[in-house]
């Protein structure tokens, strides 16, 4: 069982994920956005929308960046000191994180007008946020020091997968909801591409706008075709 | 030198009558999709008035356009240098106009009108909203919501060009013998210095190099919206179906064809032209950063002169074809704006350098009677000329709106309408005196052929005269895939959701 659901599924999550957002990008470019509602309401989403992203943003660059390098963190969590702030810090982004999500799920449900431009998609989408939001603070209140333990053996795991050799033994003896947290992680991966989770992908281009010239001018007709306008011979 | 050129339009607002045709084409042809049924891109207010998006004109509300901080340009948006601060609101955007600053789109349910069960009350057809197709209990806000209701406590006095007005003037909002009002049609101005490119996080926004047409790139947007905040004018609009944002395009696949805007060919008043400019694209920071009294000027001083060899000469250089080069120097934009100097910028204060041109409404000068305590000109007199500073409309309410405040400039404008009428009645009628139509023309700064010229092109301009487009060829500098005609067809060219899978869309 965990051989299938740790060994197999990363890797077809990855593909879907891989191939679904070319495809999405080669032939349904027009649809890539991030569908905010704003427009349509603006007062409980900004209860919502701040919070969540800046709390799930953080939490998800810590995760990557101890992915990255779990040595240091383990070092750094020998100070019991280190380790108190780094979970207590940790534990109030999530918290942050559940009480927007918490907000923006109200808001869908609640709001005439944000729930007319609510599509299976976003209900599918905020399932799996809640579910991974839940299981992670789970994880945190009920399993101490879940950071020491996820740079020993979750990361050692996303290597083996990285490299080619996935290895369900890493995390076969992690209790259930951590096991949950981790699957569904690789469902939502596998969702990136058919849900408005692409506007994550997006980011490039907001980076690039710090670099760029304020104005943008574009000549059609000194490149052989418009840029903006995709070619399918 | 860099020259390019750049499509421009010009109202004259002494013949706007309020119609609303100009709107409702442009809706006909472009905005009648979901999602986009709020949107008007080209939209008439009546001034004084709130406007649609209300009090856009506020941009202590909505920050949009430029502030000039020290030596640097910089977006009203950001506040505080730097980009990383725009970055930071992409999750929520202060100030962003919603769907109720412009209005709940709705139709009406038509078919209890024809599929009511017999009963003693005559059936009605109640309004129904097209976001959430509910029943509404009842409409509160349209696009133009004000509509003639220049003295209307509500609307009026809100008007955000009435900073600046003494108590007297402001009478105009409560005195029925003082009362004005005239209409304001508006749309992108397709500007030299566009706050919703300089805001685009995704580099969706361009301007076309060629003719100047600022759009947005459908495939490229991610919906940030801070295109529809930058913007003062807010004219660029979120599409809130498709997830992406939409502004006005000045017609470019007609325009391109040498067919006239669908909003100008349609006026019925006849009061839009249509012309190229040629400008200098290495002074556009520097005529943005213009002090507010020499603003206009400066923008008159970035227009090139489309008969000077040095710039035809620098156009050529620039890929600017032939028969653009004609078309600007036959351009009623550059007679008006510049030749002339009977055009003015709206709000250049926003330092977006807009490109559309308006000449400032006379009427109703001539009702504002002696006789009436106040008032200031004497119907038994023949002499129209001297108090044209004190007529019904405020100078300094026109020139809020149109000369960031410069009030000489909105009474040049004045005084050379006048003069052309007072030239036109001596032609016609006869009664004025040639000594008189000499001294008023020279103090107008107006010759005789410019007289007949502008009175030509202001009332009797025939369709080649008011729309001097030159055609772009473009079938030959691009390849389009026919295929993605199919795919956008339905949508004029925006593209569609797909209904695929499960539920609505994506
Ligand atoms: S008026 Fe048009 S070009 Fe100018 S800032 Fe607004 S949307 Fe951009
Ligand atoms: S069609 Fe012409 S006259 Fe009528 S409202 Fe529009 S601009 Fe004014």
């Amino acid at each position: 069982m965990d051989q299938l659901l740790f060994g197999a599924v990363p890797y077809i999550a990855i593909t879907i994920a891989i191939v679904g957002t070319i495809w999405r990008f080669t032939s349904h470019r027009f649809t890539w956005s991030s569908q905010s509602s704003q427009f349509l309401e603006n007062k409980t989403l900004f209860w919502g929308s701040f919070p969540w992203h800046y709390g799930i943003i953080i939490i998800l660059l810590m995760h990557i960046i101890v992915a990255i390098i779990p040595g240091v963190l383990l070092s750094l969590n020998g100070s019991i000191g280190f380790l108190y702030f780094f979970e207590c810090s940790g534990l109030a982004l999530g918290f942050l994180a559940l009480f927007g999500l918490v907000a923006l799920i109200y808001r869908r449900l609640s709001n005439n007008r944000v729930r007319a431009v609510t599509s299976t998609w976003d209900v599918i989408v905020l399932i799996i946020l809640i579910v991974q939001v839940v299981t992670g603070l789970g994880n945190a209140l009920l399993y101490k020091w879940g950071s020491n333990w996820y740079a020993a053996s979750a990361v050692p795991w996303i290597w083996s997968v990285i490299l080619l050799k996935a290895d369900p033994n890493f995390i076969g003896t992690l209790p259930i909801i951590t096991k949950i947290h981790i699957f569904n992680a690789m469902v939502f991966i596998a969702f990136i591409p058919f849900t408005r989770f692409v506007h994550f992908l997006a980011f490039l281009n907001p980076l690039k706008y710090l670099g760029r010239s304020h104005q943008l001018v574009r000549w059609y007709s000194r490149s052989e075709r418009t840029e903006n306008i995709r070619q399918m011979k | 030198m860099d020259v390019r050129a750049q499509l421009s339009m010009q109202f004259n607002l002494d013949k706007c009558i309020g119609c609303h045709t100009c709107s409702v084409s442009c809706k006909n042809v472009w905005t009648t999709r979901q999602g986009a049924e709020y949107m008007w891109w080209n939209n008439v207010e009546t001034k004084p008035g709130c406007g649609y998006p209300l009090t856009w004109e506020d941009q202590e509300r909505y920050r949009g356009g430029w502030e000039l901080s020290g030596s640097t340009l910089r977006l009203k948006l950001l506040k505080g240098p730097g980009k990383l601060r725009t970055l930071a609101n992409i999750f929520f955007q202060p100030n962003l106009p919603t769907i109720d600053d412009y209005y709940e789109p709705f139709t009406f349910d038509y078919d209890n009108l024809f599929n009511a069960p017999a009963g003693d009350d005559q059936p009605v057809a109640r309004p129904k909203s097209l976001i959430t197709g509910e029943f509404m209990d009842k409409i509160v806000l349209g696009p133009n919501w004000d509509d003639d209701m220049g003295g209307s406590p509500l609307y009026a006095t809100n008007d955000p060009n009435l900073k600046g007005l003494s108590a007297s003037q402001k009478e105009l909002l409560t005195k029925f013998h003082k009362l004005f009002y005239f209409y304001f049609p508006r749309i992108c101005n397709h500007c030299l210095n566009p706050g919703c490119v300089a805001s685009c996080p995704s580099g969706a926004l361009y301007k076309r190099g060629e003719d100047g047409i600022v759009l947005i790139d459908q495939d490229t947007c991610r919906a940030w919206r801070f295109c529809v905040s930058a913007c003062p004018f807010k004219k660029p609009y979120y599409n809130w179906d498709t997830g992406k944002s939409e502004k006005c395009i000045f017609c470019y696949p007609r325009l391109e064809t040498g067919q006239a805007n669908a909003c100008a060919h349609a006026c019925t008043g006849r009061i839009r032209t249509v012309g190229v400019l040629l400008y200098d694209a290495d002074r556009i920071e520097q005529t943005a950063k213009s002090s507010d009294d020499r603003i206009v000027e400066a923008m008159r001083d970035i227009i090139l002169d489309p008969n000077d060899p040095k710039v035809i000469e620098g156009a050529i250089k620039n890929g600017v074809e032939e028969n653009w080069i004609n078309a600007a120097q036959n351009s009623p934009a550059y007679n008006l704006f510049v030749k002339w100097r009977l055009a003015l910028p709206n709000h250049p204060e926003f330092r977006t350098v807009p490109m559309n041109f308006y000449i400032p409404p006379l009427s109703p000068i001539l009702h504002q009677a002696k006789s009436d305590s106040g008032g200031c000109f004497d119907p038994e007199t023949s002499d129209f000329w001297n108090d044209i500073d004190k007529m019904r409309i405020p100078l300094k309410f026109l020139a809020n709106m149109l000369s960031a405040g410069n009030e000489s400039l909105v009474l040049e404008s004045l005084k050379k309408q006048m003069a052309v009428r007072i030239y036109m009645r001596q032609q016609r009628v006869g009664d004025v005196g040639d000594a008189k139509v000499q001294s008023v023309l020279s103090d107008a700064g107006l010759t005789p052929t410019d007289c007949e010229d502008i009175y030509k092109v202001v009332t009797l301009g025939t369709f080649e005269e008011r729309f001097v487009i030159p055609e772009t060829h473009r079938e030959i500098k691009s390849t389009v895939d026919p295929r993605t005609m199919y795919e956008k067809r339905g949508t004029v060219g925006f593209g569609n959701k797909k209904k695929e899978l499960l539920g609505r869309s994506w």
